[in-house]
């Protein structure tokens, strides 16, 4: 699979906007990161350049960000990733049997991607759906009051869709 | 996107303020909000002196609904009047607290109840910029506060010269990316700034130096969302409500091995033993209560024997726990609260931001103790061992994240501690062993699957 490497340039425009709301340019690297992540799949080297020129800021000062913040990473993962919540309200209910579940499913355990690049799989901690433990998220979108059965059902669903990066 | 009753199942005993809109198609709406009182707090603020919302804030006995209680009137009031910097307003959308989930229905059906509330609050301290801090992972809750807080901009609420009172604020959202840490005032402070999530040394407290070094204010999704309910209704009858000098409702998530988990709003002073059986149907499967962690993971467990408490800030401090965040987990008798310690430590570890050495190194330390204690390798020693760890972390780190990992692990510790013994006696988990336990393995890994476990997380 190609890498893509660099964000777009509507996306730089975007970023322009973002950065005029703060008093100071630095405030938007976290959610510059964010961002590009959601539009390449991953944070490359090209778009640490490239917000750290644009911010004003060395590329090792927004590498000390993203070795912060646990939703930021450096390495493609899958177009899906599944993000289950094993925390305690998530945990009484089923968290780990699903978090078991699910990699048993996919072939692959924490923090990794199937070899297709359609699935990665991580161990997360309270994600705010307590009420509907027990929980996770596939990218942005949440699930709850998960079962193996509901969660072999999305699986499926997911797999008739086309592989390749996040979009 | 879910239905909002999957998550708040109602009950007869429920007060609604805050939550008295959700359920109204289209709620999230300007229109439906204007339809339902919306923005007439606003308009009746904006004919007020900013020192009498503040006097009005305080007779409310409104407390931080983030967990710490402070009093948000006085917090408002700390900020100086007469001051050459910018002031600005912070809400904290950052809800993390293992537990807790009600900041998301206040966000995703009521999102002009929040805009309104921080509105007034930066006209209340004179402050004309704002931004919500909110996690990462409400990714879809950013969207529908841009959503509202454009058709707030277009309407007037927003902007230049609001309602023709010659009052500017201008509102933004912020994304974070994953850190429990940032949930703590001045750690978002410096996540908002473009740093890491570290805490900073207090004093100087917000209310002077905060956000690029100017006053500034920090209050938590819930609490800002009372604001225009107060302005409405006064003081008095908001501290009506609840308790003096704790007014008001409060969100309550009910989450664990309860009959109906969901979130309800209550008022301040419901006694958690009717929260409990008569709200959340009872504790599930027809068992019976083992323990209650009364508000988010931070806080001393409650035994069964302890529930005859009313929730308010005051009666939980009492006996030794706090109201915390509203996070009401339900631990039954199945559970066992060696496996519970250790989960909760877990978390500690992972989000610990390694700032401070006692709560960096004591969560991972207190966290390898207890996973090794509960797949029966422990030893006679390792209770006070971990009572001896667990009490050089309390009070000895920069922000309470150490204290919230200590809390709950010594009240465990005291508590259940004859759990601990059986662990020690039998070798292995007792509850596991008769097929009760909620899950067999601790290492939440398959031993089948390759790559890292979950204790390098």
């Amino acid at each position: 699979m190609d890498r893509i490497k660099m964000i777009s340039e509507s996306l730089k425009q975007k970023f322009d906007t973002i950065i005029a709301r703060y008093p100071t340019k630095r405030s938007a690297i976290v959610p510059l990161l964010l961002f590009a992540q959601d539009e390449i799949g991953y944070v490359s080297e090209e778009a640490i350049e490239e917000i750290a020129q644009r911010v004003g800021v060395r590329p090792i000062e927004v590498v000390e960000d993203i070795s912060y913040y646990s939703m930021l990473h450096r390495q493609p993962i899958g177009k899906y990733n599944f993000q289950v919540c094993t925390n305690i309200s998530c945990m009484l209910r089923g968290g780990e049997e699903i978090f078991q579940h699910c990699a048993k499913k996919l072939g692959i355990g924490h923090k990794q991607t199937t070899p297709d690049g359609m699935f990665s799989l991580e161990e997360v901690e309270c994600l705010g759906a307590c009420c509907g433990a027990p929980a996770m998220q596939v990218n942005y979108d949440y699930y709850e009051n998960l079962t193996p059965e509901k969660v072999d059902e999305l699986i499926e669903e997911l797999k008739k869709k086309e592989p390749g990066p996040r979009t | 996107m879910a239905d909002y009753s999957n998550s708040m199942p109602g009950s007869p005993l429920e007060v609604k303020v805050l939550t008295r809109r959700i359920g109204i198609p289209g709620s999230a709406s300007i229109d439906v909000y204007l339809e339902h009182e919306g923005y007439q707090a606003l308009r009746k603020a904006l004919g007020m002196n900013p020192e009498d919302i503040i006097q009005e804030m305080k007779k409310s006995g409104l407390r931080g609904r983030g967990g710490a209680g402070f009093n948000a009137g006085m917090k408002w009031g700390f900020v100086p009047k007469h001051t050459g910097k910018p002031k600005y307003v912070v809400c904290n959308a950052d809800e993390s607290e293992p537990g807790t989930c009600k900041d998301r229905v206040l966000i995703e059906y009521d999102p002009h109840q929040l805009i309104e509330g921080i509105v007034i609050a930066g006209y209340a301290i004179q402050s004309h910029q704002g931004y919500i801090y909110i996690r990462g992972e409400y990714r879809y809750l950013m969207e529908i506060l841009d959503r509202a807080l454009a058709e707030a901009y277009a309407r007037g609420y927003l902007g230049k010269n609001i309602l023709g009172s010659g009052f500017d604020f201008n509102l933004y959202t912020h994304t974070g990316a994953g850190a429990y840490e940032c949930g703590e005032e001045t750690a978002l402070l410096n996540s908002l700034e473009g740093l890491r999530g570290y805490p900073r040394v207090k004093p100087p407290f917000p209310a002077l130096i905060g956000l690029y070094g100017c006053p500034t204010i920090i209050n938590n999704v819930e609490t800002l969302s009372n604001v225009p309910h107060i302005v409405l209704n006064g003081g008095e009858w908001f501290a009506k409500l609840g308790k003096p000098n704790d007014g008001g409702t409060r969100l309550f998530c009910l989450s664990g091995h309860i009959t109906r988990p969901g979130i309800y709003e209550l008022p301040i002073g419901f006694p958690l033993r009717r929260m409990i059986e008569e709200v959340g149907g009872g504790v599930w499967r027809g068992r019976r209560l083992k323990c209650v962690i009364p508000g988010g993971s931070s806080c001393p467990v409650l035994t069964a024997e302890e529930i005859d408490v009313p929730m308010d800030f005051d009666s939980l401090a009492k006996i030794g726990s706090m109201l915390g965040s509203g996070g009401v987990v339900i631990l039954d008798e199945d559970t066992c609260m060696v496996k519970a310690a250790w989960r909760i430590m877990k978390f500690y570890a992972h989000e610990s931001c390694g700032w401070c050495i006692p709560c960096r190194e004591g969560t991972m330390w207190l966290k390898s103790l207890l996973e090794r204690f509960h797949g029966g390798g422990g030893l006679d020693e390792d209770p006070d061992t971990a009572l001896d760890v667990a009490y050089n972390i309390l009070g000895k780190t920069l922000c309470p994240l150490g204290d919230a990992a200590a809390m709950p692990t010594i009240s465990i510790l005291k508590k259940f501690r004859h759990e601990f013994e059986e662990h020690l006696k039998a070798g292995s988990c007792p509850l596991e062993n008769r097929g009760a336990g909620p899950g067999s393995k601790d290492s939440g890994q398959p031993s089948w699957a390759p790559g890292p476990s979950s204790s390098q997380l």
